[in-house]
């Protein structure tokens, strides 16, 4: 149960300036790191859903998510499920390719891994992919050895799967806040 | 009607009944303070010392009332001056609105004279703040930070202005407090989420469980804190303990929760705890806190707190349960409600047996009547036999505060005004300056040590300068005393740093301010200074030399066994 796992915690805030620092300060105030942080409108353009995962055990987990729900700008937090949960992220990798034989090897590994090719030069290849975490270090892994020259990984998104939201329609009791409770 | 936004932003005072506000001019807020030169007879402004000062003030005020308090300062500086008195009311959850001015929107980000970003600093220790850039948004924003500071758990609110707002017109439509949830910013929070906004109905399922846990219980403890002095649940609290039958061990927070003198009062609980609240929480067979956080103060070891006992916590905010210490059950809303929906679903009980108990063990310290020097108890006592019975403490932090904490005994929510969370030194002055202005009728004290006083002495300017006869009490040992006493006990005697030997003379300092003073080393003494104090009608110093080794007693280390006592 105490267990420290990497968590992903959905947050929907307003799309206001300082929420983004308001809600990654209460990570930093206990010394988490965020190993991944997605964020971008829904929807409805004055709604932004934060997508962040973090290392941590249940107990702690849980009084981030208190905590969180605390801020007046966070409209709702839900903490996914592992097993019922989808998780996608993109990744950009520019590998150096300066034969046509490395060029074509490269465009090999990409196709296996359903990878698009975005941008040729003589002497480079971009590429995109959508994944987990372990697909990403794997096609990292087969690339390694033609030269990577430079990553970017755009932070994992993810929702639930089947019918579950993060909206108040499918939440259960503990995960409405009361602590907020302003007037 | 087109106003200007320094006049919105009074008329929005005056639309929350605000008639006082604390404060310190300067560059940016000049609009402002230039507004309220034309509301001096429905505002009453009071100009402290230091912008400090004025925060604790807005903070006595509200923790006195029971109102939100208000605070202005400039840009920079005066705003940073603040923090102290922000962090102050936001660890003991007291209601205060901070208003600061920001440089104008042109030179906002270009690092400019008296420029910081006093949102970004002050976000970790207000409920929320706000930056306003566009007039339009001003009384929306306004109205918002008085509900917030107000609502659920109080806590303190900032607004920081551009400067140029204050100057730019905007259309402003008078609304009654009453309808401010029907529009705007406010609207749209209730309407998104309105189970989210209400003072929260508690669980009935929750209340009737723990319900059948006191009927199940034979040896029930409630620990009274803070959270039923901010929610005035007092008269409920009383109701309810007595109807139960159980002692009642009290945070320093809660004091005035539950009537000092009252026979099922076990006294402080914590580091320096009575024996009996003590071994009361090591021996009960239900622990209920009532807005109790368990501190580190109070659950000094949270694994072996109560671990014998099912421990219930009644909070307004959530991310307090299970916080510090793991609970069997928690209940979430206000402690009034709560206590109400308890009461009617309890019948009369009895726990002789318990009661006798618990109350074989002390419930006050006893102390050495003294030789030739005076004692911290018999200030305490002089006090309390000479004041009026329902005077106001305010306190500064240190053995004074743990001294007259336990000392004491409070009848009312609000009669004790400490920093219990954040141990603001210099707190007290400022405090007790607020809680005289919001209650002129009652004797007000300030309770202090020679560090802490000397910190925010500046403030007797204030006291004399508004005429408020407030009496400070030094307890005057020449010493960082708390810190002298942790030297003491687990330093090696190594007393770095705490020894006082210098100056000022605080009659003298007294007389500099313009009031009067007299330095106490005798009970005689002591009752002559505060007769001639209550009788002044001016702030009165008393200087009471106490012995450098006096301690606060009990003590429980930090982290220990809530029994291991140190000291007893």
């Amino acid at each position: 149960m105490d267990q420290v796992m990497r968590r992903s915690l959905s947050v929907l805030v307003n799309n206001e300036a300082g929420v983004l620092s308001q809600v990654s300060r209460l990570f930093s105030r206990k010394g988490y790191n965020i190993e991944s942080l997605a964020v971008g409108t829904t929807d409805d353009p004055e709604v932004s859903r934060i997508t962040i995962e973090v290392l941590a055990d249940e107990k702690h987990i849980e009084l981030l998510c208190n905590q969180l729900r605390k801020l007046l700008p966070v409209h709702s937090v839900k903490l996914l499920n592992p097993e019922r949960s989808l998780r996608r992220e993109l990744i950009l990798l520019k590998v150096k390719t300066e034969t046509s034989e490395v060029c074509n090897r490269v465009i090999q590994v990409a196709n296996i891994f359903r990878a698009s090719v975005i941008d040729v030069s003589p002497t480079t290849l971009t590429i995109a992919m959508i994944g987990e975490e372990r697909k990403a270090d794997a096609i990292v892994d087969l690339v390694k050895e033609f030269g990577i020259l430079e990553l970017v990984r755009t932070g994992m998104v993810a929702l639930e799967r089947g019918t579950d939201t993060i909206y108040d329609v499918t939440k259960e009791k503990g995960e409405f806040d009361y602590g907020k409770n302003v007037l | 009607m087109q106003m200007t936004g320094a006049k919105i932003l009074v008329e929005c005072l005056l639309e929350q009944g605000v008639d006082t506000v604390f404060g310190y001019p300067g560059g940016t807020i000049l609009n402002v303070y230039n507004e309220l030169y034309n509301y001096t007879d429905r505002i009453r402004h009071i100009l402290t010392a230091h912008e400090q000062g004025a925060s604790h003030a807005a903070d006595g005020y509200a923790r006195s009332t029971g109102k939100v308090g208000v605070c202005l300062a400039t840009s920079g500086p005066g705003c940073t001056n603040l923090t102290t008195g922000i962090a102050t009311a936001h660890m003991d959850s007291s209601p205060v609105v901070f208003i600061t001015c920001n440089v104008t929107e042109q030179t906002l980000g270009k690092d400019s004279f008296q420029e910081v970003d006093i949102t970004g600093i002050t976000m970790p220790i207000t409920k929320c703040n706000y930056m306003v850039r566009d007039v339009n948004e001003l009384a929306d924003v306004v109205r918002e930070a008085f509900a917030i500071a107000r609502g659920g758990r109080p806590g303190p609110v900032l607004i920081d202005i551009v400067k140029n707002v204050t100057a730019e017109t905007a259309e402003y439509t008078p609304l009654p407090r009453e309808l401010h949830t029907t529009q705007g910013r406010l609207g749209a929070l209730v309407k998104r989420a309105s189970h989210d906004l209400k003072l929260p109905e508690p669980d009935l399922g929750d209340v009737d469980k723990l319900a059948d846990m006191i009927r199940h219980s034979e040896k029930p403890l409630l620990i009274c804190g803070g959270g039923v002095v901010r929610s005035r649940a007092h008269q409920e609290f009383l109701k309810l303990a007595e109807k139960i039958d159980a002692p009642v061990a009290i945070t320093v927070m809660g004091a005035g929760g539950f009537r000092g003198r009252n026979p099922l009062t076990t006294g402080m609980i914590g580091m320096h705890g009575t024996q009996a609240s003590n071994m009361a929480v090591d021996s009960c067979d239900l622990l209920i806190a009532v807005g109790c956080r368990f501190s580190d103060r109070v659950a000094l070891d949270p694994k072996t707190f109560a671990e014998q006992a099912k421990i219930v916590q009644i909070d307004i905010d959530r991310s307090e349960i299970n916080k510090n210490v793991q609970t069997d059950h928690h209940i979430i809303g206000d402690a009034k409600r709560v206590l109400q929906l308890l009461d009617e679903r309890l019948e009369q009980m009895d726990h002789t047996p318990w009661k006798d108990y618990v109350f074989s063990f002390k419930t006050e310290t006893e102390y050495d009547e003294g030789g030739h020097t005076l004692t911290p108890k018999q200030i305490s006592d002089v006090i309390a036999r000479l004041c009026p019975q329902d005077t106001m403490v305010a306190t500064d932090v240190g053995q004074h505060q743990m001294w007259v904490a336990q000392h004491f005994h409070y009848d009312y929510p609000g009669q004790l005004i400490t920093s219990g969370g954040f141990g603001t030194m210099g707190f007290g002055l400022g405090a007790a300056i607020g809680a005289k202005i919001g209650n002129p009728e009652k004797t007000v004290i300030h309770v202090t040590g020679d560090g802490s006083f000397r910190m925010n002495c500046n403030e007797l300017a204030t006291e004399q300068y508004y005429k408020l006869p407030i009496i400070t009490i030094i307890y005057d040992n020449r010493t960082l005393g708390m810190v002298r006493q942790w030297q003491t006990l687990l330093y090696d005697k190594h007393y770095s740093q705490t020894t006082l030997d210098r100056g000022p003379d605080f009659v003298k300092l007294a007389e500099a301010y313009g009031l009067s003073g007299r330095r106490v080393a005798s009970v005689a003494e002591l009752e002559t200074a505060v007769k001639e104090a209550l009788s002044c009608g001016h702030g009165y110093v008393i200087d009471c030399v106490i012995d450098m080794d006096e301690m606060v007693r009990p003590m429980v280390p930090g982290g220990e066994r809530i029994t291991r006592f140190l000291v007893d």
